[in-house]
């Protein structure tokens, strides 16, 4: 199919697409109507209820938390793909002493950069925590937080070299994380359906509304949530920056001679 | 004011499409795809909406009238799924570039030979 073809196919369908659109946006509540009942309800039941303030998270971990599992073992099922993507192949090897030209100025990572993702690293990292830890009080918790101390590694890398990111994370460690996170969420729902008679209810003192510790298990979930998306975020890291920085393929055997 | 959220949505759809038909760049590609998953971002936030409402957060305010929080949940649930199909798109493409030494989408019809 040449471009042109393709186009013109694409201007057809894009229009036929349009039409569909356009129809459905024609039955779309006006904006800023007076909104759905169920939202409503959910909004005015969180704090009194779960003692959670920021609904979403009420959403997300207490009246949708099933959902939220799902969304978590999709995240890990990606993870577990792109790490057996970015896999060695059998005509690939490790190559850390990788410049074949030798000779030539290299320009180093420069001062200004390595001391600022330095100092850069701790303030990160203490963000992360406070993001997950107060995800059932203000817009957060563990996805966005671990997302954030994900980032704290990363400057560690831009900071410092591969092998040291690598020599600070290996690999197991941070698999035993995710893994742990993921389960936790698992073991966390399940205390829910033996104390409280269905999965992921609602476990744990509810405590004083505002307070860190309060809204009973779902902090637990958040520190899971964290865990999880934070060590998969680690994998995805090292398993791209190994596949560019490490990974290099065999010559063709008969090419050269000598590799 | 209205109409601007559902047509910033639907501007992204068509925008994120016509780049993917259009690209010349793997790597360019998994950003169209990107921005067109940004218009189910923008749709369930103003389906969500409500004229003269604030963010479903009560810690400070207890009481006053919020935004469809669930329409919001299934925004973060939408990011989450955005960010694992550009990471595992991405990685196809990282092998793509190391088998065939080529970013151009136009030279993959090779590659079942």
């Amino acid at each position: 199919m040449t471009r042109r073809t393709r186009l013109r196919l694409f201007l057809v369908s894009a229009a036929v697409l349009a039409v569909v659109v356009l129809a459905g946006f024609g039955e779309l509540p006006a904006f800023g109507h007076p909104g759905a009942t169920f939202g409503a309800v959910l909004n005015a039941l969180s704090v009194p209820q779960r003692h959670i303030t920021d609904v979403v998270t009420a959403v997300n971990f207490t009246y949708r938390g099933v959902d939220t599992l799902a969304e978590e073992f999709i995240f890990f099922a990606a993870v577990t793909a792109v790490v057996l993507l970015l896999a060695p192949g059998d005509d690939e090897h490790a190559d850390h002493a990788s410049d074949a030209a030798t000779g030539r100025w290299v320009p180093q990572t420069s001062d200004a950069v390595r001391v600022l993702a330095l100092a850069l690293v701790g303030p990160t990292i203490l963000f992360g925590l406070y993001i997950v830890a107060h995800g059932h009080l203000t817009p957060g918790g563990g996805f966005q937080g671990g997302v954030v101390l994900a980032t704290g590694v990363l400057l560690v890398y831009l900071a410092g070299e591969y092998t040291h990111l690598h020599g600070l994370y290996p690999d197991t460690v941070v698999e035993g994380i995710e893994l742990g996170g993921a389960s936790a969420f698992v073991v966390i729902g399940l205390i829910g359906l033996a104390v409280g008679g269905t999965f992921l209810a609602t476990w744990g003192p509810l405590g004083q509304v505002g307070q860190l510790n309060s809204a009973g298990n779902v902090p637990l979930l958040n520190v899971s949530v964290g865990a999880e998306i934070g060590a998969g975020f680690v994998l995805l890291l090292s398993a791209f920056l190994r596949q560019t920085i490490v990974l290099r393929r065999h010559p063709p055997a008969n090419a050269s001679g000598s590799a | 004011m209205s109409v601007l959220a559902y047509g910033v949505a639907a501007w992204l759809l068509f925008v994120g499409l016509w780049g993917i038909v259009q690209s010349r760049n793997l790597v360019h590609l998994v950003i169209c795809l990107a921005v067109v998953q940004a218009a189910t971002y923008v749709l369930l936030v103003a389906i969500g909406y409500r004229a003269g409402a604030v963010a479903p957060v009560f810690a400070v305010r207890l009481g006053t009238v919020a935004v469809d929080p669930v329409v919001q949940a299934l925004c973060l649930t939408d990011v989450v799924v955005g960010t694992t199909v550009t990471a595992l798109l991405l990685a196809l493409v990282v092998q793509i570039h190391k088998r065939t030494g080529s970013l151009d989408p136009d030279s993959l019809r090779d590659l079942g030979e």
